[in-house]
């Protein structure tokens, strides 16, 4: 940037710390610009809806208390009582739900443009680990109503840990804090959903941005065999943070309509001696894993149906992380058709499973 | 290999890193794991009198930690078993009108006495002896047979 265009401030800092890397950074960073440029843009939405959920869930904070006798009472208190509380939550509930959504978009958008692949392994692994993060959030927040759906949930979902060979049993008593879902689960769940979790996303999050940063967006492989002439680009400071701009403001207003129109229930207070209620589901996004553990038999070959279901997605989910280091025979599996045919795969069978799950 | 004195140095500092990192995660580790609180042993319970329960209707109680179901299906018939489906945690509801129990999480289903019919339960319910003692339910664990 040049000296006339700098501002007071900007020069202020610029003497005392040099900012001639990041003034470089916003003059040469740029975005090709092809017919699959639109999916460079679902990283940005996620990140833009982790915002919300990190604003929203500190003003939720504020009210929230933790604890049987009362978590349900400061939601109610929240939804009835304080100004904005409802909007505010149903925009956490929403956000947090578009979040996971669109973070497997950007996923798939990923694989199927291969832009994992060398040298952006490790973008993609730290990618797919903000994924898992993502769903922890999803689901230590959603028992933090103490609502009957989320306890029962809860309960379902920590009793499938039990089935983890060896360490299972131990694994579930200190995740729910004792042998049932308790006052003191809940007490987890909260300490998790509000200081680990964010803590090990920001550290991933500020990798992967950085790793984006440092090889800049990655380029679709035809761009390799076209002349410097016909590549298009464009700079990404002011254009494309200009469109993304817009598109956040987009997911603004289709996040605050959703939050005003389609706003989340509280449901009844959760209660340790009611029987389940009827038609309880997971979350959208844990109903094709629910719904595989469901068609699971009891037993298969030695083992129990639930211990078999959660070793398959454990192994799928650790070959699915180390893919861009996968080979098929002597070829790359970038130079084969087996990555769009994984994708492809994958998405028919969540979209099969939770369909089923939800009829 | 030489094992010089900068050897040693790296290998006692290594130890003494391994130690350090040992003396974090041990402490940690044992305070994640929620301590054991003893409560004393139930071994029976008086639920109320006979007339208190309707026919076709039951009720969830806790037996000492565990939650039990307490049903009368007919005029002389109580059954007491265990409320916590073997399958995945939830608590089990009856449904008189097909004289069943079922969990409505996964759709499992147990006979009145507790047996698995269908669905992904793998184990039957643990079944509680019901005993009636002047016109009062007295529940109590199921002597083992032998």
């Amino acid at each position: 940037m040049s000296e006339a265009k700098q501002s007071g401030i900007v020069q202020w800092l610029d003497e005392r710390f040099d900012l001639s890397p990041l003034f470089n950074l916003m003059d040469h960073k740029q975005v090709p610009v092809h017919k699959h440029t639109i999916w460079y843009y679902m990283g940005g939405v996620t990140l833009y809806l982790f915002i919300m959920q990190v604003f929203t869930g500190i003003l939720l904070l504020l009210y929230y208390r933790p604890g049987e006798e009362s978590a349900y009472e400061s939601m109610q208190f929240i939804l009835t009582r304080v100004h904005f509380g409802w909007l505010f939550r149903n925009v956490h509930a929403w956000s947090a739900n578009l979040m996971v959504l669109f973070a497997f978009i950007h996923m798939f958008s990923v694989l199927f443009t291969k832009a994992f692949l060398k040298p952006r392994e490790l973008t993609w692994i730290t990618g797919f680990i903000l994924l898992l993060l993502a769903l922890f959030f999803g689901f230590s927040g959603y028992l933090l109503p103490w609502n009957e759906l989320a306890f029962f949930a809860t309960k379902v979902g920590t009793d499938i840990v039990g089935a983890v060979p060896f360490i299972g049993e131990q694994l579930k008593i200190i995740i729910r804090g004792g042998e049932d879902v308790t006052g003191a689960t809940l007490s987890r769940f909260f300490g998790i959903h509000v200081a680990v979790l964010p803590l090990l996303t920001t550290l991933l999050l500020g990798l992967h941005l950085l790793f984006v940063q440092r090889q800049g967006i990655s380029e679709p492989k035809h761009f390799d065999n076209e002349p410097e002439v016909k590549k298009r680009y464009m700079p990404f400071f002011p254009d494309f943070i200009l469109r993304d701009a817009l598109l956040w403001l987009v997911v603004n207003i289709v996040v605050l309509y959703l939050a005003v129109f389609y706003p989340w229930d509280l449901g009844l207070k959760a209660d340790p001696l009611a029987p389940a209620p009827m038609g309880i589901k997971p979350e959208w996004y844990f109903m094709f894993m629910f719904q595989t553990l469901k068609v699971i038999p009891p037993h298969v070959w030695f083992m129990e149906g639930e211990t078999f279901g959660i070793l398959l997605f454990g192994v799928a989910a650790l070959l699915w992380m180390f893919v861009p280091f996968a080979k098929w025979g002597k070829k790359h599996i970038a130079d084969t058709n087996l990555i769009t045919i994984l994708g492809v795969f994958c998405i028919v069978f969540i979209v099969i499973m939770t369909i089923i799950g939800y009829l | 290999m030489k094992f010089g004195r900068r050897e040693f140095i790296n290998s006692m500092m290594g130890l003494g890193g391994l130690g350090a990192l040992a003396s974090i995660i041990y402490p940690v580790f044992q305070f994640l794991v929620p301590p054991r609180i003893s409560e004393p042993k139930v071994t029976t319970l008086k639920v109320g009198k006979v007339s208190d329960f309707p026919i076709e209707t039951s009720k969830i109680l806790r037996f000492g930690r565990t939650p039990i179901i307490l049903i009368r299906s007919s005029l002389h018939e109580f059954k007491a078993m265990a409320a916590t489906c073997t399958h995945l945690d939830c608590i089990v509801q009856y449904n008189a009108e097909r004289e069943q129990i079922i969990c409505a999480c996964h759709n499992g289903i147990y006979d009145l006495g507790g047996r698995n019919l269908s669905g992904p339960p793998p184990k039957p319910l643990d079944e509680y002896k019901v005993s009636i003692v002047d016109e009062e339910i007295v529940i109590s664990e199921m002597k083992d047979p032998a």
